[in-house]
Protein backbone atom coordinates (compact mmCIF):
# COMPACT_ATOMS: atom_id res chain seq x y z
CA UNK A 1 0.00 0.00 0.00
CA UNK A 2 2.96 2.31 0.69
CA UNK A 3 4.26 2.04 -3.15
CA UNK A 4 0.77 3.00 -4.34
CA UNK A 5 0.95 6.35 -2.11
CA UNK A 6 4.30 7.14 -3.34
CA UNK A 7 3.26 6.79 -7.48
CA UNK A 8 -0.12 8.23 -6.68
CA UNK A 9 2.25 11.58 -5.43
CA UNK A 10 4.96 11.21 -8.12
CA UNK A 11 2.02 11.46 -10.81
CA UNK A 12 0.32 14.17 -8.56
CA UNK A 13 3.68 15.96 -8.41
CA UNK A 14 4.78 16.29 -12.17
CA UNK A 15 1.01 17.46 -13.16
CA UNK A 16 1.63 19.76 -10.63
CA UNK A 17 4.96 21.37 -12.09
CA UNK A 18 3.02 20.97 -16.04
CA UNK A 19 0.26 23.18 -14.75
CA UNK A 20 3.17 25.32 -12.66
CA UNK A 21 4.52 25.80 -16.08
CA UNK A 22 1.64 27.00 -18.02
CA UNK A 23 0.70 29.11 -14.71
CA UNK A 24 3.80 31.39 -15.12
CA UNK A 25 4.22 31.72 -19.17
CA UNK A 26 0.97 31.56 -19.93
CA UNK A 27 0.65 34.18 -23.13
CA UNK A 28 -2.83 35.59 -21.74
CA UNK A 29 -4.67 36.04 -18.45
CA UNK A 30 -7.45 33.56 -19.89
CA UNK A 31 -4.34 30.33 -20.01
CA UNK A 32 -3.11 31.66 -16.58
CA UNK A 33 -6.87 31.34 -14.78
CA UNK A 34 -7.47 27.75 -16.41
CA UNK A 35 -4.29 26.47 -15.07
CA UNK A 36 -5.21 28.30 -11.38
CA UNK A 37 -8.37 26.56 -11.69
CA UNK A 38 -6.78 23.06 -12.35
CA UNK A 39 -3.85 24.00 -9.77
CA UNK A 40 -6.58 24.37 -7.32
CA UNK A 41 -8.15 20.25 -8.27
CA UNK A 42 -4.94 19.00 -8.16
CA UNK A 43 -4.10 20.68 -4.74
CA UNK A 44 -7.39 19.70 -2.97
CA UNK A 45 -6.95 15.61 -4.44
CA UNK A 46 -3.40 16.04 -2.65
CA UNK A 47 -5.09 17.51 0.53
CA UNK A 48 -7.35 14.55 0.32
CA UNK A 49 -3.92 12.05 0.30
CA UNK A 50 -2.30 13.81 2.67
CA UNK A 51 -5.08 13.41 5.16
CA UNK A 52 -4.87 9.59 4.53
CA UNK A 53 -1.14 9.80 4.98
CA UNK A 54 -1.64 11.18 8.57
CA UNK A 55 -4.75 9.72 9.25
CA UNK A 56 -6.40 12.15 10.42
CA UNK A 57 -9.97 13.00 8.92
CA UNK A 58 -10.19 16.54 10.14
CA UNK A 59 -7.94 17.51 7.43
CA UNK A 60 -10.19 16.49 4.93
CA UNK A 61 -12.55 20.12 5.89
CA UNK A 62 -9.34 21.90 4.67
CA UNK A 63 -9.58 20.29 1.47
CA UNK A 64 -13.31 21.24 1.17
CA UNK A 65 -12.60 24.37 2.13
CA UNK A 66 -9.37 25.56 -0.11
CA UNK A 67 -11.82 24.17 -2.56
CA UNK A 68 -14.49 26.66 -2.03
CA UNK A 69 -12.06 29.40 -2.06
CA UNK A 70 -10.67 28.54 -5.00
CA UNK A 71 -13.89 27.90 -6.82
CA UNK A 72 -15.17 31.45 -6.10
CA UNK A 73 -11.56 32.97 -7.00
CA UNK A 74 -11.92 31.75 -10.36
CA UNK A 75 -15.31 32.86 -10.33
CA UNK A 76 -14.21 36.24 -9.39
CA UNK A 77 -11.41 35.95 -12.09
CA UNK A 78 -13.83 35.12 -15.11
CA UNK A 79 -16.42 37.99 -13.95
CA UNK A 80 -14.17 40.56 -13.79
CA UNK A 81 -11.69 39.29 -17.49
CA UNK A 82 -15.67 39.38 -18.90
CA UNK A 83 -16.30 42.95 -17.97
CA UNK A 84 -19.47 42.28 -15.65
CA UNK A 85 -17.44 44.06 -12.25
CA UNK B 1 -3.95 -9.65 3.64
CA UNK B 2 -5.88 -6.63 2.10
CA UNK B 3 -9.35 -7.06 1.80
CA UNK B 4 -11.66 -6.21 -1.25
CA UNK B 5 -11.93 -2.72 -0.23
CA UNK B 6 -8.24 -1.90 -0.01
CA UNK B 7 -7.78 -3.18 -3.27
CA UNK B 8 -10.94 -1.32 -4.99
CA UNK B 9 -9.73 1.73 -3.18
CA UNK B 10 -6.11 1.11 -4.18
CA UNK B 11 -6.94 1.01 -8.23
CA UNK B 12 -9.34 4.23 -7.70
CA UNK B 13 -6.23 6.15 -6.45
CA UNK B 14 -4.49 4.80 -8.98
CA UNK B 15 -6.78 6.18 -11.76
CA UNK B 16 -7.15 8.74 -10.55
CA UNK B 17 -3.66 10.08 -10.21
CA UNK B 18 -3.42 8.93 -13.65
CA UNK B 19 -6.31 11.64 -14.65
CA UNK B 20 -4.40 14.27 -12.60
CA UNK B 21 -1.60 13.80 -14.28
CA UNK B 22 -3.27 13.71 -17.60
CA UNK B 23 -4.74 17.20 -17.37
CA UNK B 24 -1.15 18.54 -15.78
CA UNK B 25 0.15 17.30 -19.69
CA UNK B 26 -3.04 18.42 -21.33
CA UNK B 27 -2.54 21.75 -19.73
CA UNK B 28 0.94 22.19 -20.83
CA UNK B 29 0.66 21.23 -24.10
CA UNK B 30 -3.08 22.05 -26.18
CA UNK B 31 -2.12 25.20 -28.92
CA UNK B 32 -5.37 27.34 -27.67
CA UNK B 33 -7.34 28.26 -24.56
CA UNK B 34 -10.58 26.35 -25.18
CA UNK B 35 -8.48 23.39 -25.90
CA UNK B 36 -6.65 23.74 -22.37
CA UNK B 37 -9.57 24.46 -20.67
CA UNK B 38 -11.29 20.96 -22.71
CA UNK B 39 -8.33 19.02 -21.19
CA UNK B 40 -7.46 20.93 -17.69
CA UNK B 41 -11.15 20.58 -16.20
CA UNK B 42 -12.55 17.57 -17.60
CA UNK B 43 -9.59 15.04 -17.10
CA UNK B 44 -9.07 16.53 -13.50
CA UNK B 45 -12.64 16.32 -12.54
CA UNK B 46 -12.23 12.58 -12.89
CA UNK B 47 -9.18 12.34 -11.49
CA UNK B 48 -9.82 14.17 -8.02
CA UNK B 49 -13.36 11.81 -7.65
CA UNK B 50 -11.55 9.12 -8.38
CA UNK B 51 -8.92 9.74 -6.02
CA UNK B 52 -10.73 11.27 -3.18
CA UNK B 53 -13.38 8.29 -3.56
CA UNK B 54 -10.26 5.82 -3.09
CA UNK B 55 -9.29 7.29 -0.05
CA UNK B 56 -12.58 6.69 1.07
CA UNK B 57 -13.08 3.35 0.29
CA UNK B 58 -9.26 2.30 1.55
CA UNK B 59 -10.66 3.79 5.55
CA UNK B 60 -14.30 2.86 5.36
CA UNK B 61 -13.62 0.00 7.85
CA UNK B 62 -12.06 1.88 10.16
CA UNK B 63 -14.29 4.78 10.60
CA UNK B 64 -17.65 5.79 8.34
CA UNK B 65 -16.94 9.80 8.78
CA UNK B 66 -13.97 9.40 5.69
CA UNK B 67 -16.95 7.89 3.70
CA UNK B 68 -19.78 10.75 4.44
CA UNK B 69 -16.74 13.77 4.14
CA UNK B 70 -15.23 11.89 0.51
CA UNK B 71 -18.77 11.74 -0.64
CA UNK B 72 -19.57 15.54 0.24
CA UNK B 73 -16.09 16.45 -1.44
CA UNK B 74 -16.65 14.88 -4.68
CA UNK B 75 -20.56 16.40 -4.94
CA UNK B 76 -18.88 19.54 -4.68
CA UNK B 77 -16.04 19.29 -7.15
CA UNK B 78 -18.39 17.67 -9.64
CA UNK B 79 -20.95 21.21 -8.92
CA UNK B 80 -17.76 23.65 -9.08
CA UNK B 81 -15.86 22.50 -11.68
CA UNK B 82 -18.17 22.33 -14.92
CA UNK B 83 -19.47 26.20 -13.47
CA UNK B 84 -16.07 27.43 -13.49
CA UNK B 85 -15.10 25.99 -16.70
CA UNK B 86 -18.14 27.33 -17.91
CA UNK B 87 -17.65 31.10 -16.83
CA UNK B 88 -14.24 31.28 -18.08
CA UNK B 89 -14.80 30.02 -21.74
CA UNK B 90 -17.73 32.34 -21.65
CA UNK B 91 -15.52 35.34 -20.52
CA UNK B 92 -12.81 34.55 -23.33
CA UNK B 93 -15.42 34.41 -26.00
CA UNK B 94 -16.62 37.89 -25.10
CA UNK B 95 -13.34 39.39 -24.99
CA UNK B 96 -13.14 38.15 -28.73
CA UNK B 97 -10.33 35.49 -28.57
CA UNK B 98 -11.84 33.55 -30.90
CA UNK B 99 -10.52 29.35 -31.79
CA UNK B 100 -7.45 28.96 -33.80
CA UNK B 101 -8.77 26.08 -35.60
CA UNK B 102 -12.20 27.07 -36.97
CA UNK B 103 -15.06 25.27 -39.02
CA UNK B 104 -16.50 25.80 -42.39
CA UNK B 105 -19.97 25.73 -41.48
CA UNK B 106 -21.32 29.22 -40.36
CA UNK B 107 -24.31 27.74 -38.08
CA UNK B 108 -21.30 26.20 -36.10
CA UNK B 109 -21.00 29.78 -33.76
CA UNK B 110 -24.46 29.44 -32.54
CA UNK B 111 -23.52 31.61 -29.49
CA UNK B 112 -22.77 34.78 -31.71
CA UNK B 113 -26.69 35.57 -32.33
CA UNK B 114 -27.34 35.49 -28.95
CA UNK B 115 -24.33 38.08 -28.12
CA UNK B 116 -26.24 40.14 -30.74
CA UNK B 117 -29.65 40.08 -29.65
CA UNK B 118 -28.89 40.91 -26.29
CA UNK B 119 -27.00 44.13 -27.86
CA UNK B 120 -30.06 44.67 -29.72
CA UNK B 121 -32.05 44.41 -26.22
CA UNK B 122 -29.84 47.15 -24.72
CA UNK B 123 -29.76 49.52 -27.17
CA UNK B 124 -33.60 49.74 -27.48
Amino acid sequence: MTYIIYIAFSFMIVGLLFAAIRFINGPTAGDRSVALDTLTTILVAGLVLLAYVFQRYIYLDVALVYGVLGFIGVIVIARYLEGAL
Amino acid sequence: MSSVFEIIGGILLLVGSIFLFLGGLGIFRMPDVYNRLQAGTKATTLGGMSLILGVGFLMVETSWVWMVKAIIIVIFIAFSNPISSHALARAMYKRKRYPIITSKDENMDAYKDVIENEKKEEES
